[in-house]
């Protein structure tokens, strides 16, 4: 597979996945406001603007509900919603013929869709049709990638692509919140706090599955653990990296190359989660923790670049 | 019998337009020709909403399919829809094997043209083609001078304009030899068609295109470079400037449909005078290029150094015999629109046989007496500029303003050799369904020719229509849109359940 080729499908599938969380982070946040005080609202606000690394310049510039209406269709703003969706279209536009027709057009499609922008004084009563489209048009790109693409390289870059993204993402989301929220992590939570968690959770679609595991009672031990290091839920870090894992391997398999430092790093994370204990993490510091998962993904990502898209000619010479 | 027209014609042909021109669908107003009965019946029987539902159908699936093709030197955006007409263009299967053994001949004798002026120049000193018309043309390339490409084939993917003139015959209006674009538009179309009007074409009998793919493909892998390596089939790819070319959309369809690598020039390296690609299992060697670059862009170290798209060092591996570029470099120089003029000389000179299919008069304005006719009848003649394609640079006589005259004048003036003219022609007219009625425009006709050393062609091509009513230009770039051509299978030339009504 041309290397531009495997980039393209990689950066397709991170940006996708960029675009979905972000509306699902803003669609919950949108939820929550409507049961919480203005102060407490500010202060998610802030959280999710933090965890969404929204520049300071473009924080000071708007207030909170033009802000959202920034994030999501501003195409001066790199990483908005729609700004997401049009750079992953482009990104396939570039590679068309290797992927299935039915992917083109879902995707192209759902560019097509997000492109009727509403004015910025009334779209708040539509942002929740808007932010539910998204979701649904990523999982249904996503459905029709699995049944209609060959699961050969490609594939296997778009899933490296979506769970780089997410490990870094989730992982960003748990550290800001762990940083300013869990005071006493071991106990069940109440009050307003209580819709926070439940906030977290479901930025992660996972308010259903942790009530599944441990009751709806929630202890951020508990949710973290379960963000954290649960092996079967696909939005939990370890998950992510379980499968960048994976995707590496199959993808040095089928290059039939010798080069084993993405591999060695993600193996290297993924061993870390796995034999980790969640009261460790919580007393060395939650966030510190999640900061050096973001560091080694990011290394897995550099190491990806230079494997594979992005290499000096001469050592790969061919006889 | 003189009835005027409009009482014969019926709905959905109420606005229905004759002129001059041949038209493609009648004799004589409300009289169609036999070929084109069975059609003419579906539409009279079919109630206008099916087509109108069947055309925003196809539209729409054009858009999210993106078969959208790039429109320059406009600021709102770039992508549009090649608007598809929905009705077929039918040619009977007689006349489109005259127009088979036309093509065939002048692609034969304009790659042994090609091979002549690039080595000995026999037809220069022979004084047929004027040695200064060649020199002077500005896609020669002396750095072609003495180099053999593989089978002595220069061109091997060719697609020539054709219009039908009043009288009903064809002729041909240019060739295209560089990198001639839009056989993916045919395809698609046929698809819309084959939707639209499933028993129409069944009974029709039309000869399938679907093989255009797979007739490239072998085109390609038949010429191998002098050097190759491969154990099986050469390596074959297809270069794409990228994806802000106009055609971009066609370069993905045809690199998916042969199943061959689409890259572009940063995908491409050269070393030791060996072309690779850059791939995830490290470098692989490239035999054979589809190239869809200009020339001008392919080379930078041998052509325009400011290109980007290109690949340093090509030229050299391609000196050295180590790869195939299809079309070869240099083949711009016969299809110049003032070579034009010289081709059924081209063809009586290395064929000893006349042209199959005449060309249409062109005046060449570095020559004295015909700049001066030329320049008295601006308002009846068509301008052309030599080196330009896609209707650009283009004056159409009968429909400019004395600004744009003048315009053409000066330019004329200043550089003869850029310009020739010709005839404002009556392009044939056929039937188009346009906002709930068929009305009549004007069409060219553009098929495609493989060769290989024997030629392939698929039957039909690309019918382009001139939307705008009265217009003259079929260019994509300027108004234009396309439709379906069907070449019938000889025993159903006329709808065997009802004979012709005379």
């Amino acid at each position: 597979m041309l290397s531009r080729v495997a980039d393209s499908l990689y950066w397709m599938s991170r940006y996708l996945e960029r675009a979905e969380h972000t509306a699902r982070l803003m669609d919950v946040d949108l939820q929550l406001r409507l049961d919480q005080s203005a102060e407490s609202s500010t202060g998610r606000w802030l959280r999710l603007i933090e965890a969404l690394h929204v520049p300071a310049t473009l924080v000071g510039s708007v207030d909170g509900g033009n802000l959202a209406h920034t994030l999501t269709f501003s195409r001066v703003n790199p990483s908005s919603i729609v700004s997401c969706i049009a750079a992953a279209r482009e990104d396939l536009r570039h590679v068309r013929e290797q992927c299935s027709s039915e992917m083109w057009e879902q995707l192209n499609r759902l560019y097509l869709q997000m492109l009727s922008n509403p004015p910025e004084s009334t779209w708040i009563l539509e942002s929740h049709s808007i932010f539910r489209a998204v979701q649904e048009g990523a999982h249904l790109f996503q459905g029709i990638t699995d049944s209609t693409m060959t699961h050969g390289e490609g594939w296997h870059f778009i899933q490296l692509g979506r769970f780089v993204e997410r490990t870094d993402a989730v992982a960003a989301l748990i550290g800001t919140h762990f940083a300013r929220l869990a005071h006493s992590p071991d106990q069940a939570v109440e009050g307003t706090e209580y819709l926070e968690w439940v906030g977290l959770l479901k930025c992660c679609t996972a308010f259903e599955a942790y009530c599944k595991t441990y009751s709806a009672e929630l202890r951020p031990l508990r949710v973290a653990e379960f963000l954290l290091l649960n092996s079967d839920f696909p939005h939990s870090v370890r998950f992510s990296v379980e499968s960048v894992h994976a995707a590496l391997r199959l993808i040095g398999e089928l290059t039939e190359r010798k080069v084993t430092q993405p591999v060695r790093l993600a193996g290297r994370l993924r061993a870390a989660l796995s034999f980790s204990q969640i009261e460790e993490i919580i007393a060395g510091g939650a966030y510190v923790y999640l900061e050096d998962v973001r560091r080694q993904c990011g290394q897995v990502h550099t190491a990806i670049q230079q494997i594979y898209f992005d290499y000096a000619i001469e050592p790969t010479m061919v006889a | 019998m003189t009835v005027s027209a409009p009482t014969l014609l019926k709905a959905p042909f109420l606005h229905y337009e004759f002129d001059q021109a041949y038209d493609e669908m009648f004799e004589s107003p409300g009289v169609p020709r036999p070929h084109y009965q069975a059609l003419y019946r579906t539409l009279r029987e079919l109630p206008p909403e099916e087509l109108r539902k069947s055309q925003q159908a196809a539209d729409l699936s054009f858009l999210h399919q993106g078969i959208t093709f790039t429109v320059y030197g406009t600021k709102e955006g770039t992508e549009r829809i090649f608007p598809n007409d929905l009705l077929p263009r039918i040619i009977p299967g007689n006349e489109w094997r005259k127009i088979e053994q036309g093509l065939t001949q002048r692609i034969t004798a304009l790659n042994l043209f090609l091979k002549d002026i690039y080595h000995d120049g026999r037809i220069l000193s022979d004084g047929i083609v004027p040695r200064e018309l060649v020199y002077s043309c500005r896609h020669f390339r002396r750095e072609m001078r003495g180099l053999n490409v593989p089978r002595d084939i220069y061109v091997s993917v060719c697609g020539t304009d054709l219009v039908r003139l009043p009288d009903g015959g064809f002729a041909v209006l240019e060739d295209n030899l560089r990198v001639p674009s839009g056989v993916s538009y045919m395809l698609a179309n046929r698809k819309v068609l084959k939707r639209v009007f499933p028993t129409l074409f069944r009974d029709y009998g039309v000869f399938p295109i679907d093989h255009y793919a797979q007739a490239l493909l072998s085109t390609l892998r038949a010429l191998p470079p002098a050097n190759c390596t491969a154990r099986n089939e050469p390596c074959t790819v297809l270069l794409t400037p990228g994806v802000f070319n106009s055609a971009y959309f066609e370069h993905t369809f045809l690199a998916q449909q042969m199943g061959i690598e689409l890259v572009e020039g940063r995908d491409l390296l050269v070393h030791d005078n060996i072309v690779f690609m850059r791939t995830t299992a490290g470098l692989r060697r490239v035999d054979v290029i589809y190239r869809r670059v200009d020339d001008d862009f392919l080379d930078p170290l041998c052509f325009r150094p400011d290109s980007s798209l290109g690949v340093p060092g090509l030229f050299n591996a391609y000196r050295a015999g180590n790869v195939t570029l299809a079309n070869a470099i240099g083949t711009g120089v016969a299809d110049d629109k003032a070579m034009y003029a010289y081709v059924p000389s081209i063809i009586r000179y290395y064929l000893d046989q006349d042209p199959i299919l005449p060309s249409v008069k062109t005046y060449l304005l570095n020559d004295r007496s015909e700049r001066d006719y030329v320049l008295e009848h601006l308002d009846t003649l068509v301008v052309k500029a030599v080196g330009e394609s896609g209707g650009y640079g283009m004056l159409i006589g009968p429909h400019s303003t004395s600004e744009q005259r003048e315009e053409f004048r000066q330019r004329i003036l200043a550089q003869p050799r850029d310009y020739i003219a010709q005839p404002t022609l009556a392009l044939s007219r056929a039937a188009c369904f346009l906002d709930g009625e068929v009305e009549s425009r004007h069409v060219d006709l553009r098929p495609y020719i493989l060769y290989s050393g024997s030629v392939t062609l698929v039957p039909g091509g690309l019918t382009r229509v001139a939307l705008q009513r009265g217009s003259l230009v079929v260019n994509s770039s300027q108004g234009g849109g396309s439709k379906d051509t069907w070449v019938l299978r000889d025993e159903k030339t006329q709808d065997p359940r009802t004979p012709a009504e005379f």
